[in-house]
């Protein structure tokens, strides 16, 4: 099972999201923003970042890079796109994700361990959660505040595109405390928090039980595994 | 509106108008330097010579005060200290053999002056600074740390050189993808008009990739690449690092250099892909001095010579005049020298990470560099003559008139808490002082996370990397310095931070191996400060050989002072440890209960100059605690043995704040109580409970132990002689009791902890 990691000029989490494909058990696959070739993988994941500096809007110019219509038609063939805090910027920039994210309503970059209920674990990213279910996963971002007109709300809330919630504090004001977001079909899934700093024991966050042992977010990949194999 | 291009000062004309008055003074430039150039010329320069000469023989760039002083750390050195040194000091970062095959890279440079004019981007470009010279030794970089000194906590002027600087911080760090893995942060009225702002980076290399930057073999082109050239930082180095603050001089904000994270972020991956395919000779950064830097130490160091035409250099402002040009501390930029055949494999990558570059000249062997500005010669200088052999000077010294008066005024009269409750408040008080409270309010604007490899992180002693994926191989990193100490007595000041720093290490589990180091201090100008600067040298080189580790390089900032008044002397120090696997740390706090606690070493009274005496009775002076090399490697070594036999598990290090400090925050790191007594250490040391917990004795850890591995712990202790108390249990009561004398709820300490950072600059977010 193959899963592409896109590198964009000034993504930063491309090495770590490769780590975590395959500590899960895949065999990720490296990918450039300038070429029009997915080279047959079998999911995408757009890393962290601040591609392009987040010069004119984070995501923005990088929504535009070639690889990114491959990336629109592949979503559109249903295969699993997970885009993470830039990558979600910019699936949001590429409207394969409704809403937009702006800056953290205390203006401040901000990084910790956060608390995320999974709300819908029927997604392609999401199908090994409980629904309900408490996970940590840490969150660093600037440029993290999701923000929606109300009908696109409540049209998300109602089709149960909201994936992620963050519980015990919102950490950058984003509406209804949404933290992660899928389409209608739940093959594209896009996050603040980053899953991939998640996926090894020693390097993860501080969990109740031990130090930098937190590994829910290795769960993010295996159910993007186990969703090719039920489509297969 | 096109303006004509200035026409430039030719080495013709300069040597045909030798009367020609030239601002030497404006640029920083003494008139005996002015006179020295004219003499190594046989004329006088040209206004880009000037340029040149002025920026290189800069304080900041030339070490001419510190030169003679700082030769000590390459004489006093043991065969164990250059066993595993690939590159000592004088290139762009020192390297370390770590084993396996690795290397590691690391160094610590000042930022101050930018800093405090203007705090953001003075401390954002000190960040990228580093990381260029990481960069160019061939190394990728993987974390970054920063040693900070404020002003007062509460003096109007604070909060915005904190805002700036730690928003500074985040921001270019972030954005570059390195792992902030920790640092200290001071408050000191000492520091109010003179902010310290010093920056570490480290990289790791493959042994195979290491590269030094430095122009070889006649006809290979000299390359300039990364962001263009624009009208900031000209003069940085010169009339701004290299001078004091004055009361109602010129503001020098146009001396600041302006930063672009993403532009240096594209240009690491450019760089690395560079290396690894064998593209490049040397990649030499540009940083203080810009092109002036870069050209004439390539030269320097390679073989004498080399061509530049300086109008193909990619210009931000088409208006900027040849000297300009020269001087320019524009970031982002990096200079590499490439041969002929390889010039269009090093082009197309360049141009893969969107990355502009002109080939700007070639090496040659006439032994001079020469420049060129359309078509007119306007340098022509032998290179070492600007870059390596500029003027030194012994400063005259005098021993300070106040020094004797200040360490005769010791704390043994400062009053001392007897009963429980005065210690209880005095234990709070120190708990939320600036120096000693918590510090999220800034760690948690860095991201700690990226790269996967961040085994240790603040607020544990040292931060620690894993750097091989495959065996756990990592190494550690921590800096120290108390300023307080250093004005006391700036020999055993400077012994104090190498030893803490040293400690900070060993509690993780790593063992230290190397030092780069920042060092602080007021102007060269003032005997008193010259001789705290010999002072601490002296303390510092001395203390490497008793520990038997090398100084890899570093940095000296001077003229860190306003008007009279300089700072105190802060010779910081980054100590690098290594570890064989990460897996085996050892945080700072205790994570179970049932566990004994034991406190290693020997408690003195040693309160002279200590956070007590500070923040208690505002007092300072006095003599500070005695250093013992011998006892911190043998407790460093006892450590290393308990990590890697698992015994151990937490080790936090005793210094600012004492004992009552260590215990505190060893709850705080993860919730655990305790129930701890004093009784012991009083007794066995002959100290009462107030020294017990507030003196700053060296060479002691605080330990905790599973009961299981209490026997051969002790064991460990017992065959290697250190002395060790076993001075309480953890528990899951929520609180820290500190047996008949006091007890302080997990709350408090959190709320005590955590209030004064956030009082004084807003709320800690997400907390």
């Amino acid at each position: 099972m193959r899963i592409g990691v896109i590198t964009f000029p000034g993504s930063l989490d491309d090495r770590d999201a490769a780590r975590a494909i395959t500590i899960a058990g895949a065999e990720p696959v490296a990918l450039w923003h300038g070429d029009h070739d997915l080279h047959d993988v079998d999911a995408v994941v757009l890393p962290g970042g601040f591609s392009y500096g987040d010069y004119l809007r984070a995501g923005a110019i990088a929504s535009h890079a070639p690889i990114m219509a491959e990336v629109i038609e592949a979503a559109g063939r249903g295969i699993p796109v997970l885009g993470i805090c830039n990558g979600f910027q910019m699936l949001a920039e590429a409207r394969l994700l409704p809403g937009a994210h702006t800056r953290n309503a205390h203006q401040q970059f901000i990084r910790r361990d956060q608390r995320l209920i999974v709300e819908n674990a029927t997604t392609a990213w999401t199908n090994e959660f409980a629904a309900g279910e408490e996970i940590v996963i840490p969150l660093k971002n600037a440029d993290g505040r999701f923000v929606a007109d109300d009908e696109t709300i409540t049209r998300i809330e109602g089709n149960g595109q909201v994936v992620f919630r963050y519980a015990g504090l919102n950490p950058n004001g984003s509406m209804n405390d949404i933290a992660g977001i899928s389409n209608e079909r739940g093959n594209v899934v896009g996050l603040m928090p980053h899953p991939e700093h998640a996926t090894e024991p020693g390097f993860g966050p501080d969990m109740p039980d031990a130090m930098r042992s937190g590994t829910d977010g290795l769960r993010f990949f295996t159910s993007a595994m186990a969703s090719l194999i039920a489509r297969a | 509106m096109t303006t004509p291009i200035a026409v430039a000062d030719t080495v013709s004309n300069a040597a045909a108008t030798p009367e020609k008055e030239q601002p030497y003074a404006a640029l920083g430039l003494k008139e005996d330097e002015y006179l020295k150039i004219r003499e190594i010329l046989g004329r006088r320069p040209t206004s880009g010579e000037l340029a040149m000469y002025s920026v290189m023989w800069s304080e900041h760039c030339s070490y001419k005060s510190s030169k003679n002083y700082l030769r000590q750390f390459g004489t006093k050195v043991s065969p164990k200290m250059t066993k595993n040194l690939m590159v000592g000091m004088g290139e762009n970062a020192g390297v370390v053999d770590v084993g396996e095959g690795w290397a590691v890279t690391f160094k610590i440079e000042s930022h101050n002056h930018p800093s405090y004019i203007e705090p953001f981007q003075g401390a954002a470009t000190g960040v990228g600074g580093i990381v260029r010279d990481i960069i160019s030794m061939g190394a990728r970089p993987v974390a970054v740390m920063d040693a900070l000194r404020f002003g007062a906590i509460d003096h109007p002027d604070t909060a915005r050189v904190v805002h700036g600087v730690v928003s500074g911080i985040s921001f270019y760090g972030n954005c570059l993808g390195l792992p902030n893995i920790g640092g200290e942060t001071y408050f000191d009225s000492v520091y109010q008009g003179n902010p310290l702002v010093n920056a570490l980076a480290v990289g790791v290399l493959r042994h195979e990739d290491l590269h030094l930057a430095n122009a070889r073999g006649v006809g290979n082109v000299v390359v300039l690449f990364g962001a263009r050239t624009g009208g900031d930082g000209i003069g940085g180095a010169s009339i701004l690092a290299s001078d004091s603050f004055s009361a109602g001089g010129p503001t020098k904000r146009p001396a600041v250099q302006v930063g672009d994270p993403f532009a240096e972020k594209v240009l690491i991956e450019c760089c690395l892909e560079l290396f690894a395919k064998k593209l490049v000779e040397g990649i030499q950064d540009l940083g203080a001095a810009g092109i002036s830097c870069a050209t004439s130490e390539l030269a320097s160091n390679g073989d004498g010579g080399m061509f530049i035409e300086l109008e193909r250099v990619l210009l931000r402002d088409p208006n900027l005049t040849a000297e300009e040009i020269l001087m320019s501390e524009s970031q982002e930029r990096m200079m590499a020298v490439v041969t002929p055949e390889k010039l269009e494999g090093f082009l197309a990558v360049t141009a893969k990470w969107d990355v502009e570059t002109s080939v700007l000249g070639h090496v040659t062997d006439t032994g001079r560099l020469i420049i060129n500005w359309h078509g007119e010669e306007i340098v022509n200088v032998e290179p070492r003559t600007v870059a390596i052999d500029g003027p030194v000077y012994d400063r005259p010294v005098a021993y300070p008139g106040w020094l004797d008066a200040l360490r005769a005024d010791t704390a043994a009269g400062l009053a001392r808490p007897t009963t429980g409750d005065d210690l209880r408040a005095q234990f709070l008080a120190l708990l939320g002082s600036p120096n000693l409270a918590d510090k999220t309010w800034l760690t948690n604007q860095y991201d700690k996370y990226v790269m996967g490899n961040t085994a240790l992180s603040f607020p544990d002693d040292g931060g620690m990397v894993r750097v091989d994926e495959e065996s756990g191989l990592g190494f550690a990193v921590a800096t120290d310095a108390n300023g307080r100490y250093c004005q006391l007595d700036p020999y055993r000041g400077a012994q104090l931070a190498l030893a803490e720093a040293f400690r900070n290490v060993a509690a993780t589990g790593a063992t230290p191996v190397a030092i780069s180091d920042c060092l602080n201090f007021g102007s060269p100008e003032n005997p008193e400060v010259m001789w705290q600067f010999g002072q601490a040298v002296e303390g510092l080189a001395d203390g490497c050989l008793a520990l038997e580790i090398p100084v890899t390089g570093g940095n000296v900032s001077f003229y860190n002072q306003t008007g009279d008044v300089p700072i105190h002397p802060t010779p910081v120090v980054a100590m690098l440890g290594v570890i064989k696997d990460v897996a085996t740390r050892i945080p700072s706090g205790w994570q179970d209960e049932g566990n004994n606690i034991y406190l290693l070493g020997v408690t003195r009274h040693e309160l002279d100059g200590s956070a007590w005496a500070g923040t208690i009775h505002d007092h300072l002076g006095g003599v500070p605690p005695l250093v013992d090399f011998d006892a911190e490697q043998r407790l460093a070594g006892l450590i290393a043995a308990g990590g890697e036999q698992s015994l151990v598990a937490s080790a936090h290090d005793l210094a600012d704040g004492g004992l009552g400090q260590a215990l505190a925050e060893a709850v705080m790191r993860f919730g655990i109580g305790a129930r701890v007594w004093l009784t012991e250490i009083m007794e066995r040391d002959g100290v009462d409970a107030a020294t017990a917990l507030f003196s700053e004795s060296t060479a002691r850890m605080l330990v905790s132990v599973p009961r299981e591995d209490d026997v051969r712990f002790q064991g460990l202790c017992e065959g290697r002689n250190y002395p060790v108390l076993r001075i309480g249990v953890t528990d899951n009561s929520g609180t820290l009791e500190v047996q008949d004398l006091f007890t302080v709820s997990l709350d408090q300490l959190r709320g005590t902890h955590r209030a004064t950072l956030s009082d004084a600059f807003g709320p800690v977010i997400g907390q």
